[in-house]
């Protein structure tokens, strides 16, 4: 009788001590074991011209996912990045054209200007998401899956449904440019992340960022102004996807009506297989980036090794199955 | 694992209130629940190091204990949520072993869980049957045959709800009382009830008192888990001690007192239990005058004194928490004044309330009061964080080092304060909260309902907390729903009655009665 429960309570042991450290390094621990098994399956993937184009291909999810983490650890979600990726490239493209598809008199413009017109539609697409979620106390889902279908629908009407082609030099130089060898795109990110992992970890606003994800009530309790936390995070949010959609457009060389099509999806997962709780107030923006990583690592790899595309999906599906489970199992354990 | 196990408990229970029991079974396992040596243990961590409990047909059967004693782990096991490392449970002489709640209310034990969770858009009788709706021709629900059970079980029971009734129209008080029917509808033997007074006002709890002793006299075996101790010396024929999850000692509540229970609990003798002193002053550092809340609170008029506590008692509902809220900032649309120091405020957020002055330790502390997912540290620092963080940077020195400070300050027991806030007991959470705005420096603290579900021990901790600040000069606000610890803490009572200042009250004038006969 009892080495029987003697041995339940130690295989019970080893699962706990097992999450703690899946808790901790799981997510890295799970990207080098796919690099690994990656490396040795290909002779390609470990070079650098493969590794530049992982990055690369990175480098946009990432800057959404590390918006949609803000959103998250609030307790919120942000289901409009893809399309307002899409009207803030559409809208900076127009700016940037040398072709009078877009009508926009005196255009194109200084590259710097049309960007600063990408960010400006991006950060009032999230304020209005942003302002309808504190003010009206609409569930953020519903709001943005609004967003997302206005943001969509103004993109079409914006461009009258046609792509908009011939941008100037300099502003596809932001997609193609290099900087030491380093694609400019993953500079973007990398500077991106680290304001975020700033941000959250070191200033006044991150602690006001966990806190309301953590318990709002609390949190307003302590003189936090909950709202105004809210409206500010579906601002950062607004604003890095209005950034990746000028991403996209510089790399794609045209701002295109169909660009960003379940962006979302892919920013979500890289935040969920992070390890950041969509019950708010844990989770950071390290793991959303190893997240985005593994999620780029695997398609790459399963590129590489000819699987067909369709199983991406589904391990991409397993995943985040997968790691919401692992939170489950934490959580359980906390209880 | 042996069966049989009546024999190897000293006999020391009582049989005259067990006739019922004594007539049908066998002496020897004449017990409605006996457990013997249960253990426990997680990742190596002891829960129950050795639980035992023997209940009698016919009888209330108190089950005390301390925070991290065992109760929790022991109902867990004996309803079959959670598997147990050795030891054995009886029902009725038999041996069990069960893997789910099901089954134990198959077997004839039911539970009433201090969490409640009715479904609020239905009606009173079909929460009650739930699940097992009584059906006529074509599977269709014969609602007026389960309206008819639920008003004959009311009834019985001495509750005076409307089977009809939306749930969502009840008060929690009422709610809780559903659920106690609920529970009693199984028709089980044994009646397990956790903390089941804790969301009753004084009404409810007499409803509940009487339905326990028709149970008792009906044969059935309660046991009953209340961290108040007063309840379990009016209301019990037998008691059963858990200190650090070991059984400690047993036997008949009529031959033990207050003191001897509360020994045998912490495991010392506890000196005092109000810890008061301070002494009032005469300058007035809060005073509120005409304060109204459309359909809650009307002309609302009092003042609290430099060294003062005064006390808000009053029965749920009367607003008294709506009104420290007004107070703090969390509800607008409020009329009337209010003065800090002589200094008119007119707080329209918790940020300006704190900058006059105030600080609010609220209801809830689960609920309200911690971001559990958070470390000590940081709630700590939580109503701080302006000050800490210099142009928006946080200043993680000073931050660490006020959160030290407040841990040795109020002897909050943490092993770092890097440690997740939930991972402390109750009084220490709550003590978590009291130091954050303490760090604040208020001239008036407000506290609601401070020692809400605990001990006597931790409740003097937080007693001579704010016993300590009173005498600093500052003013003590308390909202309590224990007559008791207002009579004992403070130097004048305010009653409230819907809304409204019933009465204001000097200590000494006031005893519990007059208190609940103007509240009520």
């Amino acid at each position: 009788m009892s080495a029987g429960s003697i041995g339940t309570g130690r295989r019970m042991a080893g699962a706990r001590v097992a999450v703690e450290y899946m808790k901790r390094y799981g997510i890295v621990t799970a990207f080098f074991a796919l690099c690994i098994v990656l490396s040795l399956v290909s002779d390609y993937f470990l070079s650098v011209g493969n590794i530049v184009n992982v990055l690369r291909q990175t480098s946009i999810n990432g800057v959404l996912a590390i918006g949609m983490t803000f959103v998250i650890l609030t307790r919120g979600i942000d289901l409009s990045v893809g399309s307002v990726a899409a009207l803030a490239g559409i809208v900076a493209t127009s700016f940037a054209t040398r072709s009078t598809i877009a009508g926009i008199p005196g255009a194109p413009y200084p590259a710097l200007l049309a960007i600063a017109v990408g960010l400006l539609v991006g950060l009032a697409s999230g304020g209005v998401s942003g302002g309808i979620v504190t003010r009206f106390r609409v569930p953020p889902f519903v709001v943005t899956l609004g967003m997302l279908s206005i943001a969509r629908g103004l993109t079409l009407l914006y461009a009258g449904g046609r792509p908009i082609p011939d941008l100037t030099p300099q502003f596809r130089w932001i997609g193609t440019s290099e900087v030491f060898g380093v694609p400019l795109p993953i500079l973007v990110l990398a500077v991106v992340f680290a304001v975020a992992w700033w941000v959250l970890g070191y200033t006044r606003f991150g602690r006001q960022v966990y806190a309301t994800g953590g318990n709002p009530r609390a949190a307003t309790s302590s003189g936090i102004n909950v709202s105004r936390v809210r409206l500010l995070v579906y601002l950062i949010s607004g604003g890095l996807a209005g950034l990746a959609g000028i991403m996209l457009a510089a790399r794609t060389g045209s701002g295109l009506t169909q660009a960003g099509i379940s962006y979302e999806l892919d920013a979500i997962a890289a935040v969920v297989i992070g390890g950041t709780s969509l019950s708010g107030g844990v989770g950071g923006v390290t793991g959303t980036l190893f997240g985005a990583l593994i999620i780029g690592v695997m398609n790459n790899g399963l590129d590489l090794l000819g699987v067909d595309s369709n199983y991406q999906q589904i391990f991409k599906g397993l995943m985040i199955v997968g790691a919401v489970m692992l939170d489950s199992a934490r959580r359980g354990e906390a209880h | 694992m042996t069966s049989g196990t009546g024999r190897i408990v000293p006999d020391r229970t009582v049989r005259n209130r067990t006739k019922i029991a004594l007539g049908r079974r066998d002496p020897v396992s004449s017990a409605l629940l006996d457990v013997l040596g249960l253990t426990k243990s997680f990742d190596g961590v002891v829960a129950l190091a050795d639980g035992r409990f023997r209940l009698e047909a016919g009888t209330v059967h108190a089950l005390c204990g301390g925070n991290g004693a065992g109760k929790s782990t022991f109902l867990s096991i004996v309803m079959g949520i959670q598997p147990r490392d050795s030891g054995t449970i009886a029902v009725a002489g038999k041996p069990v072993a069960f893997t789910h709640p099901s089954q134990a209310l198959a077997a004839g034990i039911a539970i009433i869980e201090q969490e409640l969770s009715p479904v609020l858009d239905l009606t009173v009788a079909e929460n009650i049957f739930l699940g097992r709706e009584p059906v006529a021709a074509f599977g269709r629900i014969d609602f007026a045959a389960m309206r008819r059970d639920a008003e004959r079980l009311l009834r019985q029971l001495g509750f005076a709800i409307d089977p009809g009734a939306v749930m969502r129209t009840l008060s929690i008080g009422q709610m809780q009382l559903v659920e106690i029917a609920k529970a009693l509808s199984h028709d089980a033997q044994i009646i397990i009830m956790d903390e089941p007074t804790s969301a009753l006002g004084e009404t409810e709890v007499g409803q509940l008192y009487a339905a326990v002793k028709r149970l008792r006299d009906a044969g059935k075996g309660i046991v009953y888990v209340s961290h108040r101790l007063t309840e379990i010396l009016e209301l019990a024929d037998h008691y059963t001690v858990f200190r650090d999850g070991r059984y400690v000692s047993s036997g008949r509540v009529a031959e033990i007192d207050r003191a001897g229970l509360i020994g045998m609990i912490v495991g010392r003798a506890l000196s005092e239990e109000y810890v008061k002193t301070n002494v009032p002053g005469e300058a007035i550092r809060l005073a509120v005058d005409g304060l109204s809340l459309p359909g809650t609170l009307s002309d609302i008029s009092f003042t609290v004194r430099a060294g003062e506590i005064v006390g808000f008692y009053g029965l749920l509902g009367a607003g008294r928490t709506e009104l420290m809220e007004c107070l703090f900032g969390l509800q607008r649309g409020w009329t009337g004044r209010m003065t800090v120091d002589s200094v008119p405020v007119r707080a329209a957020s918790p940020r300006a309330a704190m900058d006059a002055g105030l600080a609010l330790v609220t209801e809830d502390r689960k609920q309200s009061g911690l971001v559990l997912t958070s470390s000590v540290r940081e709630n700590l620092s939580l109503a701080m964080l302006p000050a800490l963080s210099p142009r928006g940077v946080m200043d993680r020195k000073r931050e660490a080092g006020a959160a030290v400070e407040a841990i040795r300050r109020f002897g909050i027991r943490t092993a770092t304060d890097r440690l997740a806030v939930g991972s402390l007991s109750g009084g220490n959470q709550q003590k978590v909260v009291i130091g954050r705005f303490d760090m604040t420096t208020p001239k008036v603290f407000l506290f609601d309902e401070p020692t809400f579900f605990f001990y006597v021990w931790a409740k003097s901790e937080i007693y001579s907390i704010m016993s300590e600040f009173a005498s600093k000069g500052g003013a003590v606000v308390m909202v309590s729903g224990e007559a008791e610890e207002i009579l004992g803490m403070c130097d004048r009572i305010v009653v409230m009655r819907q809304g409204r200042v019933a009465a204001i009250l000097e200590r000494g004038q006031a005893d519990q009665q007059t208190m609940l006969h103007l509240a009520a």
